[in-house]
């Protein structure tokens, strides 16, 4: 028998042929590959937080493979002198031979460290965007109400990962947590034993902290996002109102070509930065804090900034104590309603917003076109609220900080802080209110009156009034006839086409100024010259 | 290639033959987009093939990718042959990380630019419409799929036969207890066992004999080694009493001056501690009554102490009172004396409760 010839070209389509044949992927496959995404840089944003997930899971496994996660006590003997012959636990020796003993060890734990910041931030600020733009309604509650345990999750996340080397900072925020556990009524000193396995700090919390961190939520966040991811899949992105766009379209780009490969070049731009900051920039330098002794502390002790909200809002508790005088009596610390209270009604009103806001406007519709924050002035002013309460209880978590460098006393910055968390909220609220509305009142005007020309007219009778060049063929009395359609209004000339684009260029101007219509009178109509590209003007 | 076409629904064109063998690949391309309800309205070059601004693009591309290599290149040479042990002073090796993330940064960024740049200018733009089906079901199929879930349970017939209903949650609710009984048997401890949440290391041992404050390095102290205003960090001495299996026990002894001295007295007695000090010597638990942290600044002139983590403070001539901040229970204090060797000894444990608050604390 003669050996059919071997015929490389044709290999590609063989095999998809194969593949089709036992899986029967070609109708799914044409589907995804045909999926349309809209477009917006505020889009980005959620992506952001996905890329840092990816790149702590990254580092996160090349963590493991150094780190021990034990309280067993041994003397350090390690590269870094200054600590060396200090009695500590194994999980802090490991990790400072993870950032001195490992080649490479203290870039790849400084970018994890930064990944989960990144990780953090880009979930906070995803979130205030599909707020303000009500990207939350229906048909979107549950992927809100993922998102927002994606916060909570990524938050213990970041807790028990900073929690893991054991140093002197970390040490303190463990007794801290403690602490919190022991206030909770009733159960507080049970559960507390029981997760410390006996008395503060015990010998066991770093392992149980360690399976938590590097499996149970990570698991649990790796679910989280798989139902997050699906449900945008499944539901179709949002997107902004405007020319062709419906509430029953999606107008964007295929997800192939142009789409998938931004995506990837924008996951590099991420790890990328994450890089530079792992390298560049010192984070948790846990060889400056020693191991944790249970009688050192020094001032200046914050947390990792997702944590300082909770921070702040202990430190503005006033002292008060519930007393229950039954028996021997019975205690409700004031530790109890900053750290455990106040995150508990945070989860529920947060996860219950969209909810909430469906009743209060009896809206059970359908919505898939996004809101300006302009034109829902409660809700942007409730947003700002929740902003301007977060701000207040993350600055006092840096009090003694600020009144430190600012020579301010600390008991006045705690009062700031208590008033401010009282009197900032309501006044963003109303100051967000106003802001929408004069926005609203702006685009209305522009619409009704036409864009603002510069070009000042002096009256025969000595007025002196700006020429404003309608959007639209006026009316009678010179009002135009548009309505709002919940998109930007052009505001200036240059949006218009009648004057020039801004000149490009970002140091110097790499263009000439077009040639901008200098009559009033006829301001659109005459073609722009083509542009000419600057030469070196050697050809002259 | 360049159209652009009115929108206009899918339904209303014919269908292209796949097959047919005039049709370009971008055809066939339309053709299924059009079978996901997608028109793809425009679909434009953004740059001519050929052209200046192309060749110009390619080569800013091209270069990106190049730098990428460069970049690489430069961080496995480092990541090899700098010197990378940490070494006191001002030695090469702290410029190790930093030039490992530059080299690494500069080389994600180049391949992310250079494909972005790749995809946002050199490939056509394109605006595609898809219809969202996001409207419910037919009526008829979300009748048909309740009828079915009914139907199940109408074959069951828990209605009919009550007892199966009964006696499967009541064989079931167990079960339940069980998956729960090892995590919860397993991880529970008594938070009072041998009375640990009362106790410090300060207890008497065994025989009543009384324990020595000691330092850090487990010397006893003599009242002559705090100065007036001083103040010094002390710990229980016995086994381990300075490491952190008694991590609610260490102390702030503080030599008081006179006059403080005479108020902490008073304070003292008020409180019916009439016996607490020794001379002008006080001993507070230094662990916050409010969370746990060491509460550790000492501030001479006010004879305040203030706990860095949550700012409270407690004024330690009034029994340790909290003045400021969240605190709301005075540090407890602990009685000592000297023994007949001059040493400082803690007469008892703590007479009130060590560290945060909690529900049961009498």
């Amino acid at each position: 028998m003669k050996r059919r010839k071997f015929d490389a070209a044709a290999l590609p389509a063989k095999t998809a042929g194969a593949v089709d044949d036992r899986f029967q992927v070609a109708t799914p496959l044409r589907k995804l590959l045909n999926k349309v995404f809209p477009d917006h840089w505020s889009f980005l944003l959620g992506e952001i937080a996905l890329f840092s997930f990816v790149v702590l899971l990254m580092t996160g496994v090349f963590l493991t493979f150094f780190y021990e996660p034990a309280m067993t006590e041994v003397v350090y003997n390690g590269s870094y002198a200054p600590l060396r012959g200090t009695p500590m636990s194994a999980a802090y020796a490991s990790s400072l031979d993870l950032s001195f003993d490992v080649r490479g060890g203290l870039i790849m734990r400084q970018m994890h460290h930064w990944a989960a910041l990144l990780f953090m931030a880009a979930i906070v600020v995803h979130m205030m965007r599909v707020f303000f733009t009500g990207a939350f309604r229906k048909p979107r509650e549950t992927n809100w109400i993922i998102g927002s345990l994606l916060f909570w999750v990524g938050f213990l996340a970041g807790f028990t990962g900073y929690s893991l080397p054991d140093d002197g900072l970390s040490g303190t925020g463990l007794r801290i947590a403690s602490g919190i556990m022991l206030s909770i009524p009733v159960i507080g000193s049970w559960l507390t034993s029981s997760i410390f396995g006996g008395e503060f700090p015990g010998e066991i919390i770093i392992s149980r902290f360690f399976i938590a961190h590097v499996l149970l939520i990570p698991g649990l966040l790796v679910a989280l996002i798989s139902a997050h991811l699906g449900l945008v899949f499944k539901q179709k992105h949002t997107q902004w109102p405007g020319p062709g766009r419906t509430n029953e379209n999606v107008v964007g780009e295929r997800m192939f070509p142009r789409y998938a490969l931004k995506q990837g070049g924008f996951f590099m731009v991420v790890f990328g930065v994450i890089a530079l900051m792992g390298g560049l920039f010192q984070i948790n330098p846990i060889w400056y804090f020693g191991p944790y002794e249970a009688w050192v502390v020094s001032a200046a002790s914050q947390p990792d900034w997702y944590v300082m909200f909770l921070d702040g809002s202990t430190r503005l508790m006033p002292a008060w104590q519930i007393n229950i005088p039954i028996g021997d009596g019975y205690v409700i610390p004031p530790l109890f309603w900053p750290t455990v209270v106040l995150p508990g009604i945070l989860v529920g009103l947060s996860t219950m917003y969209p909810f909430l806001e469906a009743r209060q406007l009896k809206d059970y519709k359908h919505h898939n076109l996004l809101q300006r924050p302009r034109d829902v002035p409660a809700r942007t002013a409730v947003g700002a609220m929740a902003v301007a309460f977060y701000i207040v209880l993350t600055l006092s978590g840096g009090n003694d900080v600020i009144a430190d460098k600012f020579h301010i006393s600390l008991n006045a910055m705690t009062w700031a802080g208590r008033i401010g968390l009282l009197v900032v909220p309501p006044l963003a609220y109303y100051v967000a209110y106003r802001l929408c509305l004069g926005l609203q009142q702006h685009d209305r005007e522009v619409l009704a009156h036409g864009v603002e020309t510069g070009i000042i007219k002096r009256l025969p009778d000595g007025r002196f009034v700006e020429v404003h060049q309608p959007l639209a063929a006026a009316d009678h009395d010179g009002h135009g006839e548009l309505d709002y359609v919940g998109w930007v209004v052009p505001k200036k000339m240059n949006r218009l086409g009648a004057l020039g684009p801004a000149i490009r260029g970002f140091f110097y101007p790499i263009e000439r100024p077009a040639e901008a219509p200098v009559s009033p009178g006829h301001p659109p109509v005459e073609p722009r010259p083509e542009r000419e590209e600057i030469t070196s003007g050697e050809r002259r | 290639m360049s159209i652009h076409t009115e929108h206009q629904t899918p339904q209303g064109r014919e269908p292209l033959d796949v097959n047919d063998p005039r049709a370009s690949r971008f055809d066939i391309v339309q053709e299924g987009a059009r079978r996901d309800d997608i028109e793809i309205v425009h679909y434009e070059e953004q740059v001519v093939p050929g052209s200046k601004a192309e060749r110009r693009l390619t080569r800013t591309v091209a270069l990106m990718f190049l730098l990428t290599g460069l970049a690489a290149t430069a961080f496995l040479v480092i990541y090899i042959w700098w010197p990378w042990k940490w070494e006191a002073g001002r030695g090469g090796d702290k410029l190790y990380t930093p030039l490992l993330g530059l080299t690494l940064g500069v080389a994600l960024l180049g391949i992310g630019f250079g494909i972005l740049t790749w995809g946002k200018k050199l490939l056509p733009k394109e605006v595609s419409i898809q219809d969202r089906h996001d409207q419910p079901g037919p009526a008829e199929d979300r009748k048909i799929t309740g009828e079915t879930m009914l139907y199940l349970a109408d074959e069951l017939g828990v209605k009919r036969r009550p007892l199966l209903g009964v006696s499967l949650v009541a064989g079931l609710l167990p079960v339940g207890a069980v998956a729960a009984a090892p995590l919860v048997g397993g991880l529970i401890s008594n938070p009072h066992k041998n009375n640990q949440m009362f106790t410090t290391g300060f207890a008497p041992a065994e025989g009543g004999k009384k324990i020595r404050l000691v330092r850090e390095d487990g010397r006893p102290i003599r009242p002559a080694d705090v100065s007036a205003g001083g103040q010094l960090t002390v710990f229980p001495g016995i086994e381990h009493g300075v490491s952190n299996k008694h991590a609610d026990s260490p102390t702030l002894l503080i030599h008081l001056r006179e006059d403080d001295a005479q108020k902490s007295r008073e304070a003292n007695s008020r409180a019916g501690h009439g016996d607490y000090m020794w001379g002008n010597y006080a001993a507070f638990s230094k662990i916050c009554t409010h969370a746990g942290c060491p509460a550790s600044l000492y501030e001479q002139q006010t004879n305040r102490l203030l706990c860095p983590c949550h700012q409270s403070q407690f004024l330690i001539t009034d029994n340790a009172r909290p003045i400021f901040g969240p605190a709301s229970r005075r540090l407890p204090q602990l009685p000592i004396e000297v023994d007949e060797e001059g040493f400082f000894v803690a007469k008892s444990d703590y007479t009130e409760t060590i560290g945060p608050d909690f529900w049961e604390r009498p």
